[in-house]
C-alpha cells in the first residue's frame, strides 16, 4: 500500500496527474470509500486493501471532465470495465494516468455477515502483503477467524483472470482466485422446470426496493438519462408496485447492458438485499457465447460487440 | 410482565394472527424484512435489523389514492379506503419505533395525513429490546435506549428461550388480554439483567457516544455553506438504498400509472439522492448531486430539528451505514464534521 | 369470465411497415381470415421494436406478442432484421429463463407477397396462445379487469 502511496506522491509532485482517485479510510477496517486526494497530504488516508472492492472505472465519466489528468488505481477486473467505457467512448483515455494494482480477492463486510461474523472493529490479514489465506477478526462479540475464500465475493471465486487489459504501470501481486464454474448457477436454474424458475425469480425479486444502486453502480449503465427514469411514461422507476414492475426492470437492464456487460459483479455486491442480480447478465453472456461465439466484453476497447453485429445464419429466436 | 416460551411462539403468532393483521420479520431468499404473517412464514426475531425498517407498515413504499375509471362519457372516481382493521408489527426496536415518532410530527401534523393517521388509529406496536446490539447503531446519540423500547405499546424482551412481556398502553393491555391464556406471570429478574447486559454493549460500540455538536437547530448557513460537501459527497452514486431502507425518511412522490381501463394515482416513496426529486415545471431547483446529498443530512441534522423542537430525524438505526454501495453514511458526515471543527 | 365462455387472447403484433404489413394488407385484400385479436402495431423496421416494447405490450395485459419482419436478406434497410433477430433470440431465452411459458413470444419473416402466410401464422398463434390460457406470469395487477 506504500507503494502506492508513494508512486501517487512521485507522480503528484512531478506534474504527471493534477489529482488522484482511489479509496479512502473508512472510519471502520470494513468500510472504505472511493475519494480524490488533491495532495500529498490529503494521502495519509489513502487505503487499498481486501475491502476495497468498489469498481473506480465507473467514476472517470466524471472523472474524465475534471482538468488535467487523473491517477485511477484499477484492479485487474476494473480494467475490463473501464476498457468497454473507453469503447463506448464515455471516458478519455487521455486524461487517465493507469496504475494497475494487484488483487488476491476481494472481501466485504456482507459476506463475512453472511458467514456470521458481524460487528468487525479489526481484521488482519486482508493487506495485499498478506498471503489473503486466513483472516484474524475482532468483533464486538469477540475475536474470528475464516478462510480469506469464505469471505470473498462471488464474482471473485469466478475471476476473469488478473491480467490488466488496459494500464500504464503495474504495482502489486495477484493470486488467483478462481475456484468456481461462472455458469454453474446459470445451469442450475436452466435445469428448472418453468414453474420453478418463476417461483424463484419471483421470491428473489420480490425483495427488489427498486433503490437503484444496480444501475447506478454499473460500469456500463452510463446513459445520461435512463428510461426508467423518464418522467414521460407510467413504469415507475421508484416504486415496487407490482412484481412485474420489477422483472421488467431488471431484465431490461440486463438487456441493455447484454454484450457489454463486463460481468465484474459490482450489482451483486450493491444490493442491499442481497439479489443475485449477475444471474441476469450471465445468463445473457452464456447465450451470447454459446450462440455468437466466446465473447468477453472489455477485452478489447474497439470493435463490434455480439448485439452490434450478426451473421447470415444466426438461431433463429424461440429456438433455444 | 408476562412470560411465553419460544416454542409457544409461533401459537402467539396465531392468536395475535386470528384477530389481527400481524406484520413481522420474515426471511425470504436470504433476508430479512417485515412482512404478514403465514402459517408458512419463516420468522426471524434473530436478525437484529431487517434491511427495510417497518416503515412500511405505517407508510407503505407504493400506495394507492384513487383510482379513476371511464364510464361512458363520465369519469368514475374511487378514492382508496382508509384502513380500518387492527394489525400488529411485531419485533420493532426502539429506533424504529422512534422512527414512527419522527414520521408522526410530520404527517399527523396539520394538515393531517389521513391514510397514515388511520394506519396509526389501528396499529398496535409490539416492541422488542435489542439483545446484541451492533456496531453500526448509534441510536443512544439520539436519546434511544434499546434496552427497552419507547412508544411501544408492548415491550418484549427475548432472553434465553422465553419472550418477556410488558403491556405498557392501554392497547397494549387489549393485546395482551386477547392472548392472556398463552402468557405466564413473570417476574423482572431476567429481563433486568438483559437490560444492564445490552447496557453494557452499547457503552463498548464507539459511535454510541458520537458528538452532535453544531448540529440541530442553531444552525443553517454555516453548515449548508461548508466545503466539506464538496468533498464527502464524490463516492455518492446516486442511488436511493439510503433512504429506501431509513426508518425516517418521509418524502414521498404521486404518480398515475395508466392501466389501459383508466388512471391509478398513487404515492410512493421519493429520494432525495435522485434526479427527478421535487422536479417542478421549471426544472429542478437541486442541480447537482452535491446539493441532493448535503439536502438528505441537512434535512436529518437541521431543518427537521429546527421545525420540531431539536427532535433530530435520524435515530441511529445504522442501516444506512450497513447498506451504502459506497460505504458512504451519516455517521461519516457527522464525523467530517466534527473533526473539522476538532470536537 | 365464466368457465365456459371462450378465451380470446389478446395479440400484439408488431409489423414492419415494408414487409409484414404489407402482407397483412394482402391478406385483408385476398379475403383471408385470421382473429380480430390480433391487434398489429406498425413499427418502420423489425430493428425498431425495443425489448422493452414486447415486455410492455404483457405488461399491460397482453396474452401473445408476436414480431414480424421482412425476411433476412429481404430488410428495406438491408441489415435491420438481422439486429432484431439477434435481440428477440437473447430476449426469448431471457423469457424462458425466468419461467415464462415457451411460445407466448414469437418472430415470423413475413413478406410483401405472404399474405397466405401471414394469416396461417396469426391462426396458428392465436391457437397457441388459447393452449397456454392466460398470460398471468408477465401481467401488471394493475392492468387487470
Amino acid at each position: 500500500m506504500q507503494e502506492l502511496i508513494n508512486r501517487a506522491k512521485e507522480l503528484l509532485a512531478n506534474g504527471t496527474v493534477n489529482r488522484v482517485l482511489g479509496w479512502r479510510k473508512g472510519d471502520l477496517p470494513t468500510n472504505p470509500e472511493p475519494a480524490y486526494f488533491n495532495d500529498e497530504a490529503s494521502l495519509a488516508d489513502f487505503v487499498y486493501n481486501g475491502f476495497c472492492g468498489v469498481n473506480l472505472s465507473k467514476y472517470m465519466i466524471e472523472g474524465s471532465k475534471l482538468e488535467g489528468k487523473t491517477l485511477i488505481f484499477l484492479k485487474p477486473c476494473d480494467t475490463y470495465s473501464f476498457n468497454q467505457l473507453l469503447k463506448e467512448n464515455r471516458v478519455n483515455r487521455e486524461s487517465v494516468y493507469i496504475i494497475g494494482v494487484g488483487c488476491k480477492g476481494k472481501i466485504s463486510e456482507s459476506s463475512l455477515n453472511a458467514i456470521g461474523i458481524k460487528n468487525i472493529l479489526d481484521v488482519k490479514g486482508a493487506e495485499l502483503s498478506d498471503p489473503c489465506d486466513t483472516l484474524e477478526i475482532e468483533t464486538l462479540y469477540g475475536k474470528k477467524s475464516c478462510d480469506y475464500k469464505d469471505a470473498m465475493l462471488e464474482r471473485c471465486h469466478v475471476c476473469k483472470g488478473k491480467e490488466h487489459v488496459v494500464y500504464d504501470e503495474i504495482i502489486g501481486d495477484s493470486k488467483d482466485t478462481a475456484d468456481g464454474d461462472r455458469f454453474a448457477e446459470v445451469e442450475k436454474i436452466e435445469a428448472m422446470s418453468p414453474e420453478e424458475k418463476f417461483e424463484y425469480f419471483r421470491a428473489e425479486l420480490s425483495k427488489c426496493i427498486r433503490c437503484n444502486a444496480c444501475r447506478n453502480v454499473c460500469p456500463a449503465c452510463s446513459c445520461r438519462k435512463c428510461v426508467f427514469d423518464s418522467t414521460k411514461f407510467d413504469s415507475a422507476q421508484k416504486a415496487n408496485a407490482d412484481s412485474f414492475e420489477e422483472k421488467m426492470f431488471h431484465i431490461i437492464r440486463a438487456f441493455h447492458v447484454a454484450g457489454r456487460c463486463t460481468d465484474c459483479g459490482e450489482c451483486s455486491r450493491v444490493c442491499p438485499q442481497g439479489i443475485p442480480l449477475h444471474l441476469f447478465n450471465r445468463k445473457f453472456i452464456k447465450d451470447i457465447n454459446n450462440l455468437y461465439g466466446d465473447f468477453q466484453a472489455g477485452t478489447e476497447a474497439e470493435g463490434r460487440t455480439p448485439l452490434t453485429s450478426f451473421t447470415f445464419d444466426d438461431a433463429e429466436p424461440g429456438t433455444i | 410482565m408476562y412470560k411465553i416460551s419460544k416454542e409457544n411462539l409461533p401459537e402467539l403468532y396465531k392468536a395475535i394472527a386470528a384477530v389481527n393483521s400481524l406484520y413481522i420479520p420474515v426471511k425470504t431468499a436470504g433476508q430479512t424484512n417485515f412482512a404478514a404473517w403465514t402459517e408458512t412464514a419463516d420468522v426471524d426475531l434473530e436478525t437484529l435489523k431487517t434491511v427495510k425498517s417497518p416503515k412500511d407498515a405505517f407508510f407503505p413504499q407504493c400506495e394507492n389514492i384513487y383510482t379513476c375509471e371511464r364510464d361512458g362519457k363520465k369519469i368514475k372516481i374511487t378514492p382508496e379506503e382508509l384502513a380500518s382493521e387492527s394489525f400488529v408489527v411485531f419485533g420493532m426496536k426502539a429506533c424504529d419505533v422512534r422512527g414512527v415518532e419522527v414520521l408522526d410530527k410530520v404527517f399527523l401534523a396539520d394538515p393531517i395525513d389521513t391514510f397514515y393517521a388511520a394506519r396509526r388509529d389501528h396499529g398496535i406496536i409490539v416492541a422488542m429490546a435489542c439483545n446484541e446490539p451492533e456496531l453500526s447503531c448509534f441510536c443512544k446519540v439520539f436519546g434511544i435506549d434499546c434496552s427497552e423500547p419507547s412508544g411501544a405499546d408492548v415491550v418484549t424482551w427475548l432472553v434465553n428461550n422465553e419472550l418477556f412481556w410488558k403491556p405498557v398502553t392501554e392497547k397494549g393491555e387489549a393485546l395482551t388480554e386477547s392472548v392472556k391464556s398463552l402468557l405466564k406471570d413473570a417476574d423482572d429478574a431476567a429481563v433486568e439483567e438483559t437490560k444492564s447486559n445490552i447496557k453494557n454493549i452499547v457503552e463498548k460500540i464507539p459511535n454510541m457516544s458520537l458528538s452532535l455538536e453544531g448540529w440541530g437547530r442553531d444552525d443553517k448557513l454555516e453548515r449548508f455553506n461548508s466545503p466539506i460537501w464538496e468533498d464527502l459527497y464524490n463516492p455518492c452514486l446516486a442511488c436511493g438504498t439510503c433512504t429506501f431502507v431509513c426508518p425516517t425518511c418521509q418524502c414521498y412522490d404521486i404518480k398515475d400509472y395508466d392501466t389501459g381501463h383508466g388512471v391509478q394515482r398513487y404515492r410512493c416513496w421519493d429520494s432525495c439522492m435522485y434526479s427527478d426529486f421535487t422536479l417542478m415545471a421549471h426544472g429542478n431547483n437541486r442541480t447537482s448531486q452535491m446539493q441532493r446529498f448535503r439536502q438528505r443530512f441537512m434535512h436529518k441534522l437541521v431543518y427537521y430539528p429546527t421545525n420540531n423542537d431539536g427532535m433530530y430525524s435520524c435515530v441511529g438505526c445504522g442501516r444506512c451505514v450497513d447498506k451504502c454501495p459506497s460505504n458512504l453514511n451519516i455517521v461519516k458526515v457527522i464525523k467530517a464534521f466534527g473533526k473539522e471543527a476538532g470536537v | 369470465m365464466s368457465m365456459n365462455e371462450e378465451f380470446r387472447p389478446k395479440i400484439v403484433a408488431f409489423c414492419c411497415n415494408w414487409c409484414s404489413y404489407a402482407g397483412a394488407d394482402l391478406a385483408g385484400s385476398s379475403r383471408l381470415t385470421y382473429p380480430a385479436d390480433v391487434k398489429i402495431i406498425k413499427v418502420p423496421c423489425s430493428c425498431r421494436v425495443n425489448p422493452m416494447f414486447i415486455l410492455r405490450a404483457f405488461e399491460k395485459g397482453a396474452d401473445g406478442v408476436i414480431m414480424c419482419g421482412c425476411h433476412p436478406g429481404d430488410c428495406h434497410y438491408s441489415t435491420g432484421n438481422y439486429y432484431a433477430r439477434r435481440r428477440m433470440t437473447l430476449l426469448f431465452s431471457m423469457l424462458d429463463y425466468i419461467g415464462v411459458e415457451r411460445g407466448r413470444a414469437r418472430v415470423e419473416w413475413v413478406s410483401a407477397a405472404e399474405g397466405v402466410k401471414f394469416s396461417t401464422t396469426m391462426n396458428e398463434f392465436v391457437d397457441k396462445i388459447k393452449s397456454l390460457g392466460k398470460n398471468v406470469r408477465l401481467g401488471d395487477l394493475r392492468c387487470r379487469n
